[in-house]
């Protein structure tokens, strides 16, 4: 039963249970919000929302209020107006008005705000915000001057994540949003999903910029630079240039990238095959020879982090491969570096991600050798964009071009490790292929689509019934845990991805992502899936190629000194 | 370091601590050890499964709360209504001025630590100062000068002494 309610003088219909605000946006009608979340209950704790309901004697905020019968709302009355209006500068009244140098001006919902509502003059003088800028993280700046202390940083950190690296300190016009004893976010429990950094408003929270550094790189003739782009970049990139939602821009993805400058291109799904041709051998190993299981995913960097300082007990579930970006960071500086005459040294390898934590994992002392970082540097979706956007590019403009042979082949599969769910596909494919030399019967594991936080499946190879879940967005993978803590015994492999949704929903995404973009975007990576011909990570061709000229075999002796890795117990304070 | 174990001595007195105990907890270990020590916040966190943060974050909320041992010295200024009226806060910036901190802090050789505390009951003597609970009633900034010029002195001499 659909409730009706009269909006404006229109009709709007209502399902029970919801808030004004939701049927609101269904019906088109834009009511601004700073502290509300989609996916979490109401605060109330801004009031930028409010809205005139008949027979109310106050405001009311229409993201706590709930939709009813006959309700009369205006929302945008001269009072409802005046009082939004007032919220911005209030909270503009100790802001530090730096819009001309800010990362974040030009998509800012405070900025935005602002202007939609004439905000034209400093109408409240608070003392301006002073406080320590944090540039501890690798990963995560805080800058807590531009604050509004909306909340939303700290909800998404301690709910949906579960860390609560972050949280409220102080009170009053003293207040701000800090780690623990207010100490730097490095030593904190943070693990640099960056997912705090997407639902921030403003330019408080951001990534640590490598723009610098690459920039600087690309103008060394001496260097030859080389990127290579994650599965989820192309279906995300292309939003930014205008496209709708789920447009996959590989082509041109590579065009811009040789534009910028990039002496190869290179498509980190060919290093997710490669990581698929790592993990089936080592799930296959550890069933076979009674290894440590369930076996868990180690490609999303937050996840491991987290396993390390808090639930050290499951560092010998992890699998010991390294994430695509790491794998192929190592083959670049390895088999690519001698195959095209270039001595590692003076190769500078950047990695496009679609996360902030790639940025730490990047920076982790075992990920190189000989002293030479396997990955030099990481730009997040966000900040190819604004290179991009320096060139005076528009990505739509570009004619599509393939990426660099050697290392830029990939199947489906690798395409897959975009979204929650693809990693376990990819993998159980393979996997079978191992098992039984033939391939898996059909292909889709429905089960393991979709944005759901916990899917679950159990597939039979060869008689051997597998027990597989799939979890995304950190509480979830913590529910999990204490689960196997407590005895749980039926899964062999567990997939886990730090944010909600996985990769295309990632910290380094587009800001003012919401659940309809991200689920275009997994959409446009099952119609990959599903046109191409090469769908399983042990027909790509060119990976079969450095198998045979170069690594050997899965699990070998050279596979195994730059694929690999190993996990330390971390110290943090928590 | 503390070697008693206040701090698991408070928490053996819940049966199961939880989070609505958080703030009797901090209130009796700060009792105990005169300050919330960052090792007593993270484990009271622990066992109440909360993040250090939030432990942090809900004691900063209160002024009751300090995060440094007191001094040798311990310096209490009154800032409730009466005092307030009498200068306190003059007072107060005189003191802070003196000894170099925040009230919260403790000096860095551990002489001097200094507080505000809402009213004490005792208006009739506003404004009020207490150093190591002696009350010193009506004072003014001259008299509150004298009183702390001796008392640096007076800390002088041990350091020198030692
Ligand atoms: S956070 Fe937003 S309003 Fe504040 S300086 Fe940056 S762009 Fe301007
Ligand atoms: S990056 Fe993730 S873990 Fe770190 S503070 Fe932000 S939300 Fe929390
Ligand atoms: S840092 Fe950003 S998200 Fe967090 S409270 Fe401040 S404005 Fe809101
Ligand atoms: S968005 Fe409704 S109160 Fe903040």
């Amino acid at each position: 039963m659909m409730i009706e309610m009269e909006v404006n003088n229109r009709k709007v219909s209502a399902e029970p249970g919801e808030t004004v605000l939701t049927a609101l946006e269904r019906a088109g009608i834009k009511v601004p919000t700073l502290c509300h979340l989609a996916t979490l209950s109401p605060t109330g704790a801004c009031r930028m929302c409010v809205v005139e309901v008949e027979g109310q004697r106050n405001l009311v905020p229409a993201c706590a209020f709930p939709a009813a019968e006959g309700l009369k709302i205006t929302t945008h009355s001269p009072r409802a107006v005046r009082a939004r209006k007032t919220i911005i500068e209030l909270l503009l009244a100790n802001h530090p008005d730096d819009c001309l140098y800010c990362m974040r001006s030009g998509e800012c919902d405070l900025q935005d705000l602002a202007r939609e509502h004439g905000v034209r003059d400093r109408r409240f003088c608070g003392g301006r915000n002073v406080h320590r800028l944090d540039v501890s993280s690798p990963a995560i700046l805080r800058d807590p001057d531009k604050c509004i202390l909306c909340g939303k940083c700290v909800r998404v950190c301690e709910e949906i994540q579960g860390v609560g690296a972050i949280d409220f300190l102080g009170r009053g016009s003293q207040a701000i949003v800090g780690t623990a004893f207010n100490q730097g976010l490095n030593i904190s429990s943070c693990i640099n999903c960056g997912q705090c950094v997407t639902v921030c408003p403003t330019g408080a929270l951001r990534e640590q910029s490598h723009l610098k550094e690459v920039s600087a790189a690309l103008h060394d003739s001496d260097m030859m630079v080389v990127v290579q782009h994650a599965p989820s970049i192309s279906v995300t990139i292309a939003e930014e240039f205008g496209a709708r939602p789920g447009h996959d821009a590989s082509g041109t993805l590579n065009a811009a990238l040789r534009r910028l400058g990039f002496d190869r291109v290179f498509d980190s799904a060919f290093a997710a095959d490669l990581t698929i041709m790592e993990e089936a051998s080592e799930l296959v190993q550890r069933i076979q020879t009674g290894g440590r299981l369930p076996m868990m995913t180690s490609c999303s960097p937050g996840w491991v982090k987290f396993v390390e300082q808090q639930y050290p007990d499951f560092r010998e579930n992890l699998s010991t491969c390294k994430s695509p970006q790491q794998m192929l960071g190592a083959v670049i500086k390895t088999y690519f570096a001698d195959k095209a005459g270039v001595p590692p040294e003076k190769i500078f390898s950047v990695a496009v991600m679609p996360c902030a934590a790639k940025k730490f994992e990047a920076q982790r002392p075992e990920m190189g050798r000989d002293g030479l970082a396997d990955v030099d540097a990481v730009l997040t979706t966000r900040e190819l964009v604004r290179m991009i956007r320096n060139l005076g590019m528009d990505l739509r403009a570009l004619d599509p071009e393939p990426a660099d042979d050697v290392l830029g082949e990939r199947s489906s599969a690798g395409k897959m490790f975009g979204v929650t769910g693809g990693v376990m596909e990819a993998a159980l494919r393979t996997a079978h292929h191992l098992l039984t030399g033939t391939e898996l019967p059909a292909l889709r594991l429905k089960p393991l689509r979709g944005l759901r936080g916990v899917k679950h499946a159990r597939v039979t190879i060869n008689g051997l019934e597998l027990g597989v879940a799939v979890v995304s967005g950190l509480g979830n993978a913590i529910k999990l845990l204490e689960e196997l803590r407590a005895g749980r015994d039926d899964l062999h492999f567990i997939e886990v991805m730090t944010c909600p949704g996985g990769c295309i929903a990632g910290g380094g995404q587009p800001f003012k992502t919401d659940i309809a973009a991200v689920r275009a975007r997994m959409r446009a990576l099952y119609t990959i899936d599903r046109d191409e011909p090469v769908r399983m990570s042990h027909h790509n061709e060119a990976l079969q190629r450095l198998y045979r000229e170069f690594l050997g075999a899965p699990l070998g002796e050279r596979s195994h000194a730059l694929l690999h890795t190993h996990y330390v117990q971390r110290e943090v304070v928590r | 370091m503390i070697a008693n174990d206040d701090v698991g001595a408070v928490l053996d007195g819940y049966a199961q601590p939880r989070r609505e105990h958080l703030i009797p907890i901090l209130q009796e270990v700060q009792d105990r050890q005169g300050y919330l020590s960052q090792e007593a916040m993270i484990r009271i966190g622990e066992r109440l499964h909360l993040p250090a943060s939030k432990v942090y974050g809900v004691a900063t909320f209160y002024n009751q709360f300090r995060f440094q041992p007191k001094g040798r010295v311990h310096c209490t200024v009154c800032r409730g209504t009466a005092c307030h009226v009498k200068g306190s806060l003059a007072l107060l910036e005189t003191i802070k001025r003196m000894l170099k901190i925040d009230a919260g802090q403790t000096t860095r050789d551990g002489a001097f630590s200094l507080e505000v505390v809402a009213c004490m009951g005792a208006c009739g003597l506003a404004p009020l100062v207490t150093l190591n609970e002696e009350f010193h009633a009506a004072v003014s900034v001259d008299s509150i000068q004298r009183i702390i010029r001796k008392q640096l002195k007076a800390s002088e001499a041990d350091a020198r002494a030692k």
